[in-house]
Formats: C-alpha cells, structure tokens, sequence
C-alpha cells in the first residue's frame, strides 16, 4: 500500500519539520534512501524546481516527492499529509494560546532545535555533495573538480553583499547554463 | 459559502504568485489579506511568522490556516491551506511530467548536473545562515556538530534527533536558570 506508506511518511515530515521550507530536505533524505521513490541526485532537482516556482518551497518538495512515488495521486496525498500535522496544530494554538511563541519552555527547547535543524539540512547537502562532486561507483573514485570549483564560485559570490539578496533562481539558471557549457 | 471561496481564492493568488518560500510570502499576503481584505493587521501577521518559525509545518501554510480558522473556523483553515496548495500542486505536476519526459536528452543531463552543483552551494549559504542565527554559544555549537555527526554517519532517525535536540535545550536552559538564581 504505497498511499498508505505515504500518508504515514509525509504526515511525519509536517510534524517534525520545523521552521520553513527547507527544513523538509534532511527527512525527504531520508525516504530518498528508504524507497525506490526517487534518488539523492533528483531530490537536489527538487529543490532547484521548488526555488524556481510559485508556492511554498516545502509544499513544491512534497508535490513533486508524491509525484515521482506514485503519480498524481501521490502528490495530492503527499501535500495534503504534509499539511495536515500544521492545521491541527494551529487551530489548537489559535484557540488556546495566543502567546505560544513568548512561552518559557517553548524558546527553551527551541535553543535545541535550531542548532539541530541547521546541521539536518548539512547532512542532506553532505549526501548531495557527495554524488555532484565524486563518481564512487567505479573502483577508483572519480571527482569532479570543475564542479566543485563553480560550487565554491557560488557560495563566495552569496556572501558578498551585492549578490545576497538575488533570487535563487538566477544562481539556478547560471547552474544550468555552466553546466551545459563545461558539459558537466 | 462566500466567506469560504474568498478564503480559497485568496490563498491561491497568494500561493500562485510569489516565488521563494514562505518569506518571500510577506509583503503578498500584507497586501492581500491586510490591505485589501482586512481579515487581519499588519501586527498580527508577524505574530503569526513568529509563530510558524516555532510550531512544526510550512509557515505559509500556518498562515492560511490561522487566519482562515480566525475567519470561519475549521472549515474556514482547511479551505484557506487547500487553496495555498493548490497552485502548487498543478506547477509541479506539470514540470515534473515535462522533465520526466525530458530527462535522458544529454543537455537536460548537463543543466541538470549544473543546476546540482548550484543548488549545493545555495543550500550550504542556507546552513551558514541558520546556523549564525540559530547556534547562541559553545553548547549550541556541540548540538550543531553532534547533529551533523550523528545525522550522517550513524542509523538514528532524523526525528529522534530533532526531539533529543529539544529535550537537550529545555534541559540546558533550566540548568542555567537554576545556576542563575
């Protein structure tokens, strides 16, 4: 029962992940290694999809996730589970208690989970790193050296103040261009 | 009924018209939810961020459930997420069956790998961020590490260790408030 299956996994992704889009990339990570559904290599396809079209990053990712598990069926069944944790929870906090976000032990446990989320999503950039910069499948590993030259290109290019602010889909267009102009 | 169709299309101009995440969401939703409908104040809408940033799920989608459920109750949350959703879910359709479709033509393959490698380098200025404003001191830069470790070379479940992280905070804080007092 593939629905059910995803039903259980995605409803899980809305209940742990916590605070924004990309938090969703370490447990989508994870399904990636678990099932057949897709590969470490498309989910980091994914993402530049996900940055690159309308609508919340992390509804993209469990749209597109759903689709390539089970069709059009799976990406309704995946949204909707991933949405379904956050509509209880709100209207309980909606009903309940307006100043959740100011309660002591609220930001107590949050001076744990921020940190944690920070390295979750290094972990899920580590598996993708691993198979954009090295080919480990032949006996003597092969590394893509142009490839992580343009990755430290880009990063250094982020953190330079004229360039902070662009939208992430002109690095992912520039991405795509070098990459059929090295033939990466 | 109207109430709830507003509600719908609302969220889906929303959903459907900005780029970039929930963040990137803000200004839209002042516009549309503050100004022109005024199903809500400026003031509240950032409560709300403040609230998302700390309650599990998609912030834009805790914003249309907030604000749908202060609208017209259940009901009301359900069909404000449904059209935040929406668009969504027919853009990535689409893309999705194109790219399939698309994806052993060999220039495919190489803006693919390129778009990879600048993904890579997106999402590592996404953990530099996160972690500048998420990591307070010494004992949140162990968490940090640790996380990293654990999370890439041992079997335990990415949860387990969100919710150890958040035991561990609680713990360390009251801690410091004991040695305080």
């Amino acid at each position: 029962m593939i629905y059910l299956t995803l039903f259980i996994e995605f409803f899980k992704i809305g209940l742990f992940s916590i605070g924004g889009g990309m938090a969703t990339v370490p447990f989508l990570m994870d399904l990636a290694r678990k099932y057949p559904w897709f590969t470490a290599g498309e989910l980091a396809d994914m993402i530049a999809i996900s940055e690159s079209t309308p609508g919340p990053i992390g509804i993209n990712m469990a749209t597109y996730a759903g689709f390539q598990a089970a069709g059009i069926p799976g990406a309704v069944l995946a949204t909707l589970s991933l949405v379904s944790p956050a509509i209880i929870i709100i209207v309980i906090i909606a009903k309940f208690m307006s100043d959740f976000s100011e309660n002591k032990y609220v930001r107590f446990a949050f001076y744990g989970i921020r940190p944690m989320i920070a390295a979750l999503i290094g972990y899920a950039i580590w598996q993708i790193a691993v198979i954009t910069f090295a080919d480990l499948s032949k006996p003597k590993p092969v590394f893509h050296y142009s490839s992580m030259g343009i990755c430290l290109v880009i990063f250094l290019l982020l953190q330079w103040k004229p360039f902070k602010k662009l939208h992430p889909i002109i690095w992912i267009g520039c991405g795509a261009l070098l990459g059929i102009l090295f033939q990466l | 009924m109207k109430k709830l169709w507003e509600l719908y299309v609302t969220f889906l101009k929303v959903g459907g018209l900005t780029f970039g995440g929930g963040m990137a969401m803000l200004p839209m939703l002042k516009k549309e939810v503050v100004e022109k409908k005024g199903w809500s104040t400026e003031e509240e809408l950032l409560d709300i961020y403040a609230i998302g940033q700390c309650t599990p799920g998609i912030i834009a989608v805790n914003t249309s459930t907030y604000i749908g459920y202060e609208q017209a109750g259940i009901i009301g949350a359900i069909c404000g997420t449904l059209g935040m959703v929406t668009p969504s879910l027919i853009i990535i359709t689409l893309v999705a069956t194109i790219l399939n479709r698309f994806i052993t033509e060999p220039l495919v393959i190489h803006a693919l790998s390129g778009i990879r490698v600048a993904v890579c380098a997106l999402m590592l200025n996404t953990v530099v961020s996160l972690a500048k404003a998420g990591v307070k001191d010494y004992l949140g830069a162990i968490i940090f590490l640790t996380g990293f470790v654990l999370a890439t070379f041992s079997p335990i479940p990415t949860i387990v260790l969100v919710v150890c992280a958040a035991l561990a905070g609680i713990g360390i804080n009251i801690r410091k408030e004991k040695a305080g007092s």
